[in-house]
């Protein structure tokens, strides 16, 4: 069953238009990949569906219900998280504050969820107080994935989770992807390192110019002899 | 006195209408253009005061110079331009550079700073008691009752000339420069213009026109005190005079003098309460608020000749005039 | 072992030099614990430090050092009650700027309300059903401000939530950008200080009080019994603010939604509450910041607030806009400075001087004394 369904959605900021109609579905349990050349819209595309673009035509539905028109704040609720591509932890927060922040809808303190994050990430847990601004890039990645998870979201969305990382912690980065992805989490990526990112992808997209241009299944789209010539660098 | 005050709407006009900057001291470049013209033109007003300048200085070479010689009308008008220009330069050499937000505390400041110079240092214009008896141009042509008609006109022409020359600038390529850093400063710096340079020219630009507004004012009231140039008849009249008619837009500035002043004006002759100048205080304020909610673009809104929309709601103000 | 190389990052000769320094000690229990909590608080300032504290720590250094021998003592005392007076407001005001992203110039008018109301619940309402009195303890002021300020406080803060909702929100929906916003806080500023006129005139107006004796201290010091007054309760406010900034979670939104509005709202955090939250404390803090202004010049005008905006706006930027511990530094700066400054030219260019000094740090450090670097 489709966890997520978009389809046609329009969208862009001002009097620029970006997306012309882009579709796309995740089912339960899934890591799909979006991929495609700069500027294309992957991250509007995902910026879309959370609600801080708004969408102009076409339909978000997420288990069922029609969340096209919620502000980020409600999408939140229904257990879809995003991580941003940059700017996505707090900096003048600590890393326990920062997580906390991801708790604040939760009914509890969310206190034993930080628990678990702790042992999910257990860089973090080794300086709890520590600025979030004082973090280097792989760890900030890592605290900003934790922040998303302390609400059990069913869906993950992660905006070039290894945009700027050295090759040994984008490997880590993407271990732990795999980590969440095993614990039932469905997650949509969108990545510049395709060919790590369709690796471990069910299925890929690829998209152009603000429209669809390929689908299939993650390896295949690997195989597939345009997609390597195009944008996966031969 | 609306004539006066478009003078003023059409320099904040360059400011924040054009270029986007904040000024919120406008009264400070009032006052200043005021006092320039006032000192440069009035005689002494006693001998103690003359022998003061005699000691003071540099700056007081030049009062005496000038001293008791009615100097010509324009020069004094220049002058208070060229004094509110000096000012406005060095303001904005060091604040310009940061955020939008910074220019309009300083504006604030200088505004503080020029109305206590004027109150403290009673050597250079008699401190609170302020300066009166300013000539006025052309003194002794006209009947003193018919002579306001006189000087009506005088304030006529220099608005025409200086409508004229605003409305020239701005349609000229430097003017189109201003606008692009008000729509998008970023855009304007990658595209290789000096946007610091072109704010500061806009910022020195409209000070020299509300210098000269303030030297018409000094020789239409003939009387200059600190307390004259409070905030709310200094600089939320004249927002409210630009608000109202349009910011962007030339004859909106002065349309939005005149309704505004109108309606100042006006008011006083409204029954009971309404007549309150508290009262009419707070519908500047509300004034203000109420366009930038309703009607961002004021009554006449500004003539697009860029076809490139704002980010947002902006896009909306030309539809139906 | 990738995870290995990761570790290595956090900063591990301070961490080592912790760890070491805790093992070369005895370890009786109480003094392990001691030494526990010590590690703790040293742990928390590092998390908190950067070099702007330190800069700021020289200044201030120097600052009272390179002066002391020259000033009167008594000045400088005035300076911090001032100080605290400007931190009352500087605070609220710069956590609107960090939060909402412009320079609320009403909020000098907010203050003003702030004192206005109080002097209404005093000399009207309380007075009206009998309650009056007059020189409470040594201060010249009665028990009744004692309820005015609370009072004062939240109806000025209702009054910015209100106003938030009924102007600020419909532009944040616009999108406009923060010059419009500010723009609309001079609209607001005019008309609440048009309202004040309204209903209480232009003119002069006195808080009921009774002349007291003045604390004299060694080194020619003399201390008004209600500067003690504005002084406590400033420092009550200041932690009170760092508490709840620190402590609670509404606070902690409030420094999320500062750092970051988008990735807040993506988080779930519901950013129009923090909202409410930061203009119902900075309206408060603006009210009793009006009211203690109000006791320390024994007056209240209309003008009182916008006139107060430069040395606010100056410990804001002095602090770094959006730093509320900078804006309690930049306000005793700003606060001493404009007292001693009367030492040797006229009282009444107090306001100017916050100005230059607010115009030679921009020169010196654009982001301000705390400033951070991005």
């Amino acid at each position: 069953m489709a966890l997520l369904e978009a389809r046609d959605i329009v969208a862009g900021y001002g009097e620029t238009q970006i997306l012309h109609g882009v579709s796309l579905v995740v089912n339960e349990g899934e890591i799909v990949t979006i991929i495609g050349p700069n500027g294309c819209g992957k991250s509007t595309f995902m910026k879309s569906v959370v609600g801080l673009v708004q969408v102009r035509t076409g339909s978000v539905t997420f288990r069922g219900a029609d969340i096209t028109a919620y502000p980020p704040e409600r999408v939140v609720r229904t257990g879809l998280c995003y991580v941003p591509q940059s700017a996505n932890v707090f900096p003048s927060l600590s890393i326990r504050e920062n997580l906390e922040m991801g708790a604040f809808i939760r009914g509890d303190d969310g206190r034993a969820r930080i628990d678990e994050m702790f042992g999910l990430f257990p860089d973090l847990a080794r300086r709890p107080t520590a600025r979030a601004g004082s973090l280097s890039g792989g760890q900030r990645q890592m605290l900003a994935l934790a922040r998303a998870l302390m609400l059990d979201p069913v869906l993950l969305l992660l905006d070039e989770p290894s945009a700027g990382l050295s090759p040994a912690i984008m490997g880590l980065v993407f271990e732990r992807i795999r980590d969440i992805n095993a614990t039932g989490v469905a997650l949509l990526l969108v990545e510049q390192q395709a060919r790590e990112a369709l690796r471990l992808s069910d299925r890929g997209y690829v998209l152009s110019g603000g429209e669809n241009r390929l689908e299939d299944r993650g390896p295949a789209l690997l195989d597939n002899p345009e997609v390597a010539r195009l944008y996966l660098g031969g | 006195m609306a004539g006066i005050y478009a003078v003023f709407a059409l320099g904040l006009n360059v400011h924040w209408g054009y270029t986007g900057l904040f000024n919120i001291g406008i009264a400070g470049f009032f006052a200043l253009g005021a006092y320039t013209a006032a000192l440069l033109t009035s005689p002494a007003a006693d001998p103690l005061l003359f022998e003061e300048f005699v000691f003071a200085g540099d700056w007081a070479q030049l009062g005496i110079l000038d001293l008791g010689i009615d100097l010509w009308f324009v020069l004094a008008l220049a002058a208070a331009g060229a004094a509110c220009g000096v000012v406005a330069l060095l303001i904005g050499y060091v604040t310009l550079r940061l955020n939008d937000d910074y220019l309009a505390i300083a504006t604030l400041g200088i505004a503080e700073s020029v109305r206590l110079f004027f109150l403290n240092e009673k050597w250079v214009a008699n401190g609170s008691k302020g300066l009166y008896q300013i000539p006025q141009f052309l003194e002794g042509w006209l009947p003193s009752d018919k002579y306001n008609y006189l000087y009506m006109v005088v304030v006529i022409v220099v608005l025409a000339v200086l409508f004229a020359l605003v409305q020239r600038v701005m349609k000229s390529p430097w003017g189109r420069v201003l606008r692009a850093i008000r729509e998008d400063e970023v855009a304007t710096a990658a595209s290789g213009k000096n946007v610091f340079s072109f704010k500061l020219q806009a910022f020195v630009l409209g000070a020299v026109i509300m210098g000269v507004g303030g030297a018409l004012f000094a020789h239409h009231i003939r009387f200059v005190s600190p307390l004259t140039f409070d905030p709310l008849l200094g600089t939320f009249i004249i927002w409210a005079m630009l608000m109202v008619g349009g910011s962007g837009n030339n004859l909106g500035a002065i349309l939005g003098a005149f309704v505004v002043w109108g309606l100042w004006v006006g008011a006083r002759f409204l029954p009971g309460e309404l007549a309150d100048p508290n009262f009419r205080f707070f519908m500047v304020g509300v004034l203000i608020v109420a366009v930038i909610l309703l009607r961002p673009g004021g009554i006449l809104g500004e003539l697009r000749r860029v076809t490139r929309g704002r980010a947002g709601r902006s896009a909306v103000r030309l539809d139906d005039g | 072992m990738a995870a290995r190389e990761v570790t290595q990052g956090w900063i591990p000769a301070f961490a080592g030099m912790t760890r070491g320094f805790g093992k070369g000690l005895p370890k009786g229990e109480g003094v392990g614990r001691g030494l526990r909590a010590l590690r703790a608080a040293v742990q928390r300032l590092r998390a908190t430090w950067s070099p702007g504290y330190a800069v700021a720590a020289a200044v201030a250094a120097l600052f009272v050092l390179g002066f002391l021998p020259f000033v009167k003592m008594g000045l400088v005392v005035n300076g911090f009650v001032l100080g605290a007076i400007i931190a009352t407001g500087a605070i609220g005001l710069t956590l609107i700027y960090g939060n909402l992203n412009f320079a609320n110039i009403a909020h000098g008018d907010y203050m003003a309300m702030g004192a206005y109301v109080a002097f209404f619940v005093v000399t009207d309402l309380l007075a009206a059903v009998g309650i009056q009195g007059q020189g409470f303890g040594p201060f010249t002021f009665g028990y009744p401000l004692l309820i005015a300020l609370p009072l004062a406080a939240a109806a000025v803060a209702l009054g910015a939530v209100v106003l938030d909702v009924v102007v600020y929100r419909r532009l944040r929906n616009r999108q406009v950008n923060a010059v419009v916003m500010a723009m609309a806080s001079l609209g607001l500023a005019i008309a609440v200080r048009g309202l004040i006129q309204i209903i209480w005139t232009g003119e002069k107006l006195q808080l009921p009080r009774e002349s007291r004796q003045v604390y004299h201290l060694p080194m020619d010091i003399r201390i008004p019994p209600d500067s003690i007054f504005i002084a406590g309760l400033a420092v009550v406010l200041v932690v009170g603010v760092y508490v709840l900034l620190t402590r609670t979670k509404i606070g902690k939104a409030m420094r999320a939604t500062a750092d970051n509005p988008d990735l807040a709202r993506v988080t779930g955090i519901p950013t129009e509450r923090v909202i409410w939250a930061t203009w119902a404390i900075g309206g408060g803090l603006a009210a009793i910041a009006g009211v203690l202004l109000a006791v320390f010049q024994a007056q209240l005008l209309p003008s009182m607030g916008w006139e107060f905006l430069i040395p606010l706006f100056a410990a804001v930027i002095l602090g770094g806009i959006g730093n509320p511990y900078g804006a309690l530094v930049g306000a005793l700066v700003i606060g001493v400075s404009m007292e001693v400054s009367t030492q040797w030219i006229t009282p009444s260019y107090k306001h100017a001087v916050a100005f230059i000094i607010m115009i030679v740090l921009l020169l010196a450090r654009p982001r301000g004394l705390l400033g951070r670097s991005n």
